[in-house]
């Protein structure tokens, strides 16, 4: 799950990692409030949508740029007017773009430094990790392919937590003069009990600053949460934008189904990560493209499977669809009368082939044979999959 | 012989009166398993399919049972603690099936299990079989025969996948053991890796993997240098989009790291047959083991 800027901005202040004053606005007049209430600042107004790229992007009403510098309220009034309600589009939302439905107003602080610290959990080892580097502002896959002895690691022991020495040897790592020792370790120690109270697999501080006025803070940070802890999180939950995700998945999550919508034309419904995304592979190894990744897992109901095939079938794209099951928990029985359900509330315009094995195959394909559906059969995966790249062609 | 479990495994389930825990519970018996115990808080004193006696806490099961190893169908929110109960009880072996335990409730059990004795399987993992002797956990046991290949895969139909096109060619398995799709679990591939290549009645292994983490790498190099038995290996998510969760909680290719073209070269750089497709794992076997 993401969050928006100004919403990573709210849970730094709420555990008190040091980063730039300022507030969200839903209206220019908001903004101008804002603006006026950080008088005499130099001020950043930022458009807020999940996608990167902001500063370059460009407003389907003309307006050039969705982060922009100003110094008085009545520019960030117009500059807020110029943003809200308007579609954005940048690199990464595609050419349909994005609507701002909120800008940020914060203070624009004058950098002295740039440095880089995350923290995220380590698989190697099953413990968290602080990684920290002197060059911030920049892509830090690139400085760790280039310059990896600028890229730092502290692990951290799971039942010990970040300790004060640790924090200390992360600040002279990064290079932080002794006036900002205190600030600094208390900044990297709140900033690892956010991580460890918000359930957060990843939290990048990206960049760190040094300010000329000599403050150190976190002026951008990006939070990846760990969807399995957010049972215990409604607070985060509750930051979920579905605006900004791709209405498919918006559609599947409320059938708690697993899907990831992809660009290709044959669409799948199959049991298992580990086979959904073998049977995306195969389909892509004889020739043709997937449209999605479907889990529907190994409890779901007729109900959850015929909501998961009218998915599939309202993605226009789609040209055929491939059923691929191999019971263990999820029965095939349930998986065909699924099929036959969904087929009986939206008609089938496209072709169907189907690959059952396992737990109660017998029932389930003979429920299907009796249902009078149009529909191929297939032996097995590789048949199946080589069916509906043809069918699909 | 075999890894793991066998004729001599004395079986408790954890969260046995629930809906999935009753429902394996009863098809692990009926394969053959000896399902000694069940545990449900509050459910002390009541009997499972009119045998099985049901305890309030691991440790009252361990002494009144002696059972050896636990399987758990505890909801994602008491998982970690239901598997820390185990461990402090002394269950040699701990299988989790539950999907969705918090990444830092397993921080923390990985934590306790490295200062214990016990082994766990899991979590997210549909458990672990040795055709004919014992089967602890959720895959359809009709499928798989008993004989001398071993599997082992972090997903689940993945090797349900597996374990049928060997049946199916006429190769049955010794053991099964799916490890679960999470970023922190129990037991590596290494891990089991290593108990294929001692144990003499398996004489070949298939190794499933997919996408993120660097398990497979790790498993892979210590084949190429220690294992004399013949491998093959499939590696799942060659078409998942980076920076996508793939259903497993573990399935992300991240900073470039993870993905399944290194996976693939870590594995053929170590002599192992990898399987073009998932219709090819068997085949890519038996491919090996001719190649000697």
């Amino acid at each position: 799950m993401n969050i928006h800027e100004y919403q990573a901005k709210e849970l730094l202040d709420k555990y008190g990692v040091a980063n730039s004053s300022g507030g969200v606005a839903s209206t220019p007049e908001e903004a101008e409030r804002i603006a006026t209430s950080l008088s005499g600042k130099n001020l950043v107004v930022k458009a807020q949508v999940h996608a990167g790229g902001r500063g370059k992007g460009s407003f389907k009403n003309g307006f050039k740029g969705g982060v922009h510098l100003c110094k008085t309220p009545a520019e960030a009034l117009d500059l807020a007017s110029k943003m809200l309600g308007q579609t954005l589009v940048t690199h990464q939302t595609g050419a349909d773009g994005r609507l701002v439905r909120k800008v940020l107003i914060a203070e624009s602080v004058e950098i002295e430094k740039e440095l880089y610290i995350a923290i995220l959990i380590d698989r190697a080892t099953s413990a968290p990790v602080v990684v920290a580097s002197t060059e911030g502002g920049m892509d830090i896959e690139a400085v760790a392919e280039k310059t990896p002895e600028k890229i730092h690691h502290i692990a951290i022991d799971p039942l010990l937590g970040l300790q004060p020495y640790q924090s200390r040897k992360l600040a002279k790592l990064l290079g932080i003069p002794a006036t900002l020792l205190k600030p600094a370790c208390a900044l990297f120690e709140n900033l690892y009990r956010l991580f460890i109270a918000c359930d957060c697999s990843m939290v990048e501080v990206n960049p760190l600053v040094i300010t000329k006025s000599g403050d150190i803070r976190a002026l951008d940070a990006k939070f990846n949460f760990d969807d399995n802890a957010l049972f215990r999180h409604p607070d985060i939950l509750a930051y979920r934008d579905t605006a900004e995700e791709d209405p498919r998945e918006v559609e599947a999550s409320k059938s708690n189904l697993n899907y990831i919508g992809l660009d290709g034309n044959i669409a799948c419904l199959v049991n298992g990560a580990g086979l959904a995304m073998a049977t995306m592979d195969i389909i892509k190894h004889c020739g043709g493209e997937p449209a999605n990744f479907l889990d529907v897992g190994g409890g779901a109901n007729e109900q959850q499977v015929t909501e998961a095939f009218k998915i599939l079938i309202s993605d226009k794209k789609v040209k055929a669809i491939l059923v691929n099951i191999f019971g263990g928990i999820m029965k095939c029985d349930i998986i065909a009368q699924g099929i036959i359900n969904a087929s009986k509330a939206v008609s089938l315009p496209i072709p169907l082939v189907v690959r059952l094995e396992g737990t109660n195959v017998d029932a389930g394909r003979k429920l299907l044979a009796e249902s009078g559906l149009e529909l191929t059969t297939a032996t097995d995966i590789a048949d199946a999959a080589k069916k509906v790249v043809a069918a699909a062609a | 012989m075999s890894i793991l479990v066998d004729k001599n495994t004395r079986l408790l389930v954890q969260g046995i009166t629930g809906k999935s825990g009753g429902f394996h519970a009863k098809s692990c018996m009926d394969y053959g398993t000896n399902v000694v115990a069940g545990v449900t808080p509050g459910r002390g004193g009541e009997t499972f399919e009119s045998k099985v006696p049901v305890y309030d806490t691991v440790m009252e099961a361990r002494a009144q049972t002696g059972c050896n190893a636990t399987m758990i169908f505890v909801p994602p929110p008491g998982a970690a603690d239901s598997i820390l109960e185990a461990i402090d009880a002394g269950i040699e072996l701990v299988v989790c099936i539950t999907e969705g335990i918090p990444v830092i409730d397993m921080m923390r059990v990985k934590a306790a299990l490295q200062k214990s004795s016990s082994r766990l399987i899991g979590p997210n993992c549909p458990g672990i079989i040795t055709p004919g002797a014992c089967k602890i956990g959720i895959m359809p046991g009709y499928i798989h025969n008993p004989g001398k290949v071993g599997v082992v895969s972090r997903s689940g139909t993945l090797t349900y996948e597996a374990v049928w096109q060997l049946s199916s060619r006429g190769h049955g398995q010794s053991t099964c053991v799916g490890i679960g799709g999470d970023p922190i679990n129990g037991t590596s591939h290494l891990d089991v890796v290593k108990m294929f290549n001692d144990d003499p009645n398996t004489e070949a292994f298939i190794m499933i993997g997919e996408i993120g983490g660097s398990a497979e790498e790790e498993a892979a190099e210590w084949i190429g240098k220690n294992c004399k038995k013949p491998v093959a290996g499939f590696i799942a998510g060659a078409t998942a989009p980076p920076g996508r969760r793939m259903g497993h909680a573990g399935a992300i290719v991240s900073g470039g790291q993870g993905t399944a073209q290194g996976k693939i070269e870590a594995l053929q750089a170590a002599g192992i047959e990898v399987a073009a497709t998932p219709a090819d794992m068997a085949d890519a076997l038996l491919r090996r083991m001719k190649r000697g």
